[in-house]
């Protein structure tokens, strides 16, 4: 099966800063990789990089068929980044909002069938933005709940690869739990899920794989051999080298 | 394209709307800079109402920077990875933002040119003239300031850039601009056509501009 | 490893066009000032003619040509190559430098004739507005950053300002030419041209076309340079970048084995 992600010595500027420095990585769909490492190791820019967002100069990205290298606009519409910050506009409501997100890719939607998209409003009911919260402004709002008018976007979007900055960030017990459901709910579905975190322990209970990074590269990994249904089971592509890692059967 | 132009635009004049930043704070500035053209050159009315025509545009180009700047700052760097990510066809998003621009400019020229009859005392010939060069002109306007603001868009020197960059080109809309008001106020004696037709061309250049490049330049963010 | 950026044989025509623009530059101040007879109405003051207009042509036309069609080179997917960033930028400097002296000429010229240092004469403000167009887009390039960022930024900036130089230049023609009452300030300043003035003129072109290439020749070899030494500073950056790593790779195993053990 082909691989949703497929970065091989992948290298990433971000001005003149090598942000990725030749990065191995390949996720399946239905796969959960969790990208760990201190600050700075690079987990925030190869997820932008799989986004589209940052521009790889040298090596191999191939993200759902999308050759980044060659064309990195193209990828963002079947892809969905939810980034440390909510990309929202201050002044509209959490509606006006979510609605905006949403208009903007009626009639694109590159979702794979088994992937259905869910209605904006019970996106917005599932992650707790209801009543008046959906007529508060968007700027008023606190940085938690900012957060998950963009997890309820991209639940509602349905996207075939998600790639979640610190999704556990800024939210209360209850918020985490919803989180994991969602990614549970994703990969699932079939969909690729790429998450970096800084608390490896909460998120490993979600994880198929963990991913190690530093200095703007991968150095481990670990398959915990927890794959989700639909793909099959699929291994992680054989061709793929596993940089210094550790592959538990 | 138009249709993600619609709501690019829609996006934008809600938050107007709701920010009233051109209505707070564009507009009180550009019946400031009037006032202070008439203290510059008065008190006597005549030297005034001569420069009229001349004044209304200069402020306007001022009021141009600022409309824009907003514009490009209402976008935050996340709502611009946003705008990438979301998919909209860039040509869409610049028909819709200039859009945007323009209408708030259109609202701010109704007021600045009851300003400037008023306060300048000068009589209207012809007031198709009048309008025709102001909408023409507001299009060029805001498509040039548009594509710039997206060319200076990330860029921590964003504020002092812009105005640099915009102003220079945008010379030739103040001159015809201010010929074609002049025709229409029934002082100078150039006609009226070339003008015209150069704020046409411009608004149409720009705009064309404008579709072409802006989604190469979204990328440079 | 640096490698030079030009073969022998570059550097050797590259010279050439240096020594042939030397000498026609000299060749031309030589006539201009000595072997060309002055002018019945302007005397002496003609002989700006074999500079003035040259470099106003390399300016407006060449340099800016040069630029803009570099740029939409450099944006236009299939021929896209670092080489048509560093010529457009190398072409806007090199252009910066002639539109200034287009003005400084153009006024010296004026001044006679007008009594004014600066009058505004249709060719001069839109002169003095390209420039300042040059200008911004030099501001832009120095904005620090991603080197395709800037490529790109500095692309659009050169295409917008090569379609604003015919409109701005109409507007300002017909701004002077239409507005009646005008003065003595629309004194013509070309003056008739034959024989020996009109040769003159024409080395005056070659001469100022050649000392534009040599510049430009030079000014794109000290970009190919910087931007060799922006990949050596690249190769050190991602040395650093991985050695920030080796110390978290060592301890992988470890981390592994401790993972393993949570779930």
């Amino acid at each position: 099966m082909a691989p949703a992600v497929l970065f091989r010595a992948a290298v990433a500027l971000a001005g003149r800063f090598p942000a990725l420095a030749g990065v191995d990585l390949v996720v399946a769909p239905g796969d959960v990789v969790v990208l760990e490492g201190p600050n700075g190791a690079g987990k925030t820019s190869l997820l932008r990089a799989g986004a589209g967002l940052l521009a790889v100069t040298e090596g191999e990205a191939v993200v759902l068929g999308h050759d980044l290298r060659r064309d990195r606009v193209g990828v963002r519409r079947r892809v969905g980044l939810l980034g440390h910050d909510a990309a929202l506009y201050d002044d509209l409501t959490v509606a006006e909002n979510v609605r905006f997100a949403l208009r903007s890719r009626a009639g694109r939607a590159g979702c794979r069938s088994g992937t259905a998209a869910r209605g904006a409003d019970e996106a917005l009911e599932r992650l707790g933005l209801v009543g008046r919260l959906r007529d508060t402004p968007a700027g008023r709002l606190s940085a938690g709940q900012r957060r998950r008018v963009a997890l309820a976007v991209l639940v509602a979007r349905g996207p075939e690869l998600w790639l979640l900055d610190e999704p556990h960030a800024a939210f209360d017990e209850g918020g985490r739990l919803v989180v994991d459901e969602i990614v549970r709910d994703a990969a699932g579905e079939g969909a690729a899920v790429v998450l970096a975190s800084h608390e490896p322990a909460m998120s490993a209970p979600l994880a198929t794989r963990i991913v190690s990074m530093a200095g703007g590269r991968v150095v481990s990994e670990i398959d915990l051999g927890r794959r989700q249904a639909t793909g099959g089971g699929a291994a992680v592509d054989p061709e793929a080298p596993v940089r210094g890692g550790v592959h538990v059967a | 394209m138009w249709r993600d132009g619609v709501l690019v635009a829609g996006k934008d004049l809600r938050i107007e709307l709701r920010s009233r930043v051109v209505l707070n704070q564009v507009a009180p500035f550009s019946v400031v800079v009037l006032v202070l053209f008439a203290l510059a050159l008065g008190p006597s009315r005549a030297p005034i109402a001569q420069a009229a025509p001349g004044l209304f545009w200069v402020t306007l180009l001022f009021a141009t920077v600022l409309a824009v700047q907003r514009s490009v700052a209402v976008e935050s760097t996340e709502a611009r990875d946003g705008l990438r990510l979301s998919g909209l066809d860039p040509a869409g998003i610049f028909l819709g933002k200039t859009a945007a621009v323009a209408v708030e400019l259109a609202a701010l020229e109704v007021l600045l040119g009851a300003g400037v009859l008023l306060f300048y005392g000068v009589h209207v010939r012809s007031v198709a003239t009048l309008v025709a060069a102001a909408v023409f002109g507001t299009l060029g306007l805001a498509a040039s300031g548009t594509l710039y603001g997206a060319l200076a868009g990330g860029l921590r020197v964003r504020e002092t850039l812009l105005p640099f960059l915009l102003l220079p080109v945008v010379a030739p809309v103040l001159l015809a601009g201010t010929r074609a008001w002049q025709a229409a106020l029934g002082q100078g004696s150039t006609g009226t056509d070339p003008w015209m037709a150069l704020l046409v061309v411009f608004a149409a250049v720009y705009l064309a501009l404008g579709v072409v490049l802006f989604g190469p330049l979204q990328e440079a963010a | 490893m640096t490698v030079a950026p030009w073969s022998r044989r570059t550097t050797l025509v590259v010279r050439a066009v240096g020594i042939a623009a030397l000498v026609s530059v000299v060749a031309t101040l030589w006539l201009g000032i000595w072997v060309t007879p002055p002018d019945q109405v302007q005397h002496d003051l003609v002989r700006l003619v074999y500079v003035h207009p040259p470099i106003a042509w390399v300016a407006l036309y060449l340099a800016f040509g040069t630029a803009a069609l570099a740029s939409i080179l450099w944006l236009w997917r299939r021929t896209r190559s670092p080489m048509w960033d560093r010529l457009a930028a190398s072409a806007v400097e090199v252009g910066a430098v002639f539109t200034a002296l287009t003005l400084v000429t153009g006024s010296i010229w004026g001044r006679p004739t007008w009594g004014v240092w600066w009058a505004w004469d249709a060719r001069l403000t839109s002169t003095a507005l390209l420039l300042v167009m040059l200008l911004g887009y030099l501001a832009l390039r120095r904005v620090p950053g991603d080197p395709d960022a800037r490529a790109r930024r500095c692309a659009v900036a050169a295409i917008i300002a090569a379609v604003d130089v015919p409109i701005v230049h109409f507007s300002v023609v017909w701004w002077r030419t239409l507005h009646q009452g005008a003065t003595v300030l629309n004194a013509n300043l070309s003056p008739t041209i034959h024989g020996s003035m009109a040769w003159t003129l024409l080395l005056g072109f070659v001469a100022f076309t050649l000392t534009f290439v040599w510049m430009l020749a030079q000014r794109m070899r000290i970009e190919t340079l910087s931007q060799q030494l922006e990949g050596a500073e690249l190769d050190e950056a991602l040395q650093e970048r991985w050695a920030e790593g080796a110390p978290a790779a060592a301890s992988a195993p470890a981390r592994a084995g401790a993972a393993e053990a949570a779930p």
